[in-house]
């Protein structure tokens, strides 16, 4: 574990990145920020397990497992979602949301 | 930086400030001593998706052009949100007490590679098949929506 630092100040910086990323999440209008604004929600989750890991449980190594899975599906989901909105951008020439109605019927 | 990554109203510059708070949080794994987690993070984030953002942006955006302000209402209603639930969280967090342990032993590369491949007790074998192949799907899907529209406009 990290020298003078407590479990409660890292929880409380993962808490405070994850409310940031959600906050970006519900006021942005425009689909890249938005993805970005989840790229920082799943870190913070990634965060959390790693800390819990290394303080709690420092004799397994669970928790890096499972946030090399966390990293390995925001990978994939990052890619999936940013080539759809490359082809919404063809259709429709614009990533905003209000824009993109197509699939809402 | 993160508060500046959602706030920033040009664009670029907003996937900059993400950037640098991934590079933070792999300073933290680095500080942990997980050398192989950090190492991923700075790999898989600052290099892959970073870039791939930064792509997205230039293939779609005009770079000059300023993001659409949210209106005012709309913000505060959303930082309201966000604190209530900073507020419930951090609240549940310090009234919990935790117990914190030692470090017994130290973990190598070696040892996560062992466990992610083991097929005994604790072993993550299955895990991670499943992850490949849905790395693949992802990717095979990804070229088919980049490639699709073409295809299906020749043919009909």
């Amino acid at each position: 574990m990290i020298e003078n630092v407590s479990i409660y100040e890292l929880l409380t910086l993962t808490t405070l990145l994850f409310f940031i990323g959600l906050y970006g999440f519900l006021t942005r209008k425009n689909l890249i920020t938005m993805l970005m604004a989840i790229e920082l929600l799943l870190n913070t989750s990634v965060i959390n397990f790693v800390v819990i890991n290394k303080y709690l449980y420092p004799d397994v190594l669970q928790g890096v497992y499972f946030s090399i899975f966390i990293i390995a599906v925001a990978a994939a989901e990052t890619a999936l979602a940013i080539s759809i909105i490359i082809n919404l951008y063809r259709l429709k020439t614009s990533v905003d949301i209000s824009e993109t109605e197509t699939m809402k019927y | 930086m993160a508060i500046a990554s959602v706030t920033s109203r040009k664009i670029l510059r907003a996937v900059i400030y993400l950037l640098m708070s991934l590079l933070a949080i792999a300073a933290i794994y680095f500080m942990m001593e997980y050398n192989f987690l950090g190492a991923v993070q700075m790999a898989v984030y600052a290099g892959g998706i970073i870039i791939l953002f930064i792509f997205a942006v230039l293939l779609v955006h005009q770079i000059e052009g300023k993001l659409e302000e949210p209106s005012t209402g709309r913000k505060i209603g959303m930082a309201a949100f966000s604190l209530l639930g900073l507020g419930i969280t951090l609240f549940t967090i310090y009234s919990h007490e935790f117990k914190v342990v030692e470090a017994t032993k130290a973990f190598d590369v070696k040892d996560i590679g062992r466990g992610l491949l083991g097929t005994g007790e604790g072993g993550f074998i299955l895990p991670f098949e499943v992850i490949s192949i849905l790395l693949l799907a992802a990717m095979i899907g990804a070229i088919i929506i980049a490639k699709g529209q073409k295809k299906e406009v020749k043919s009909s």
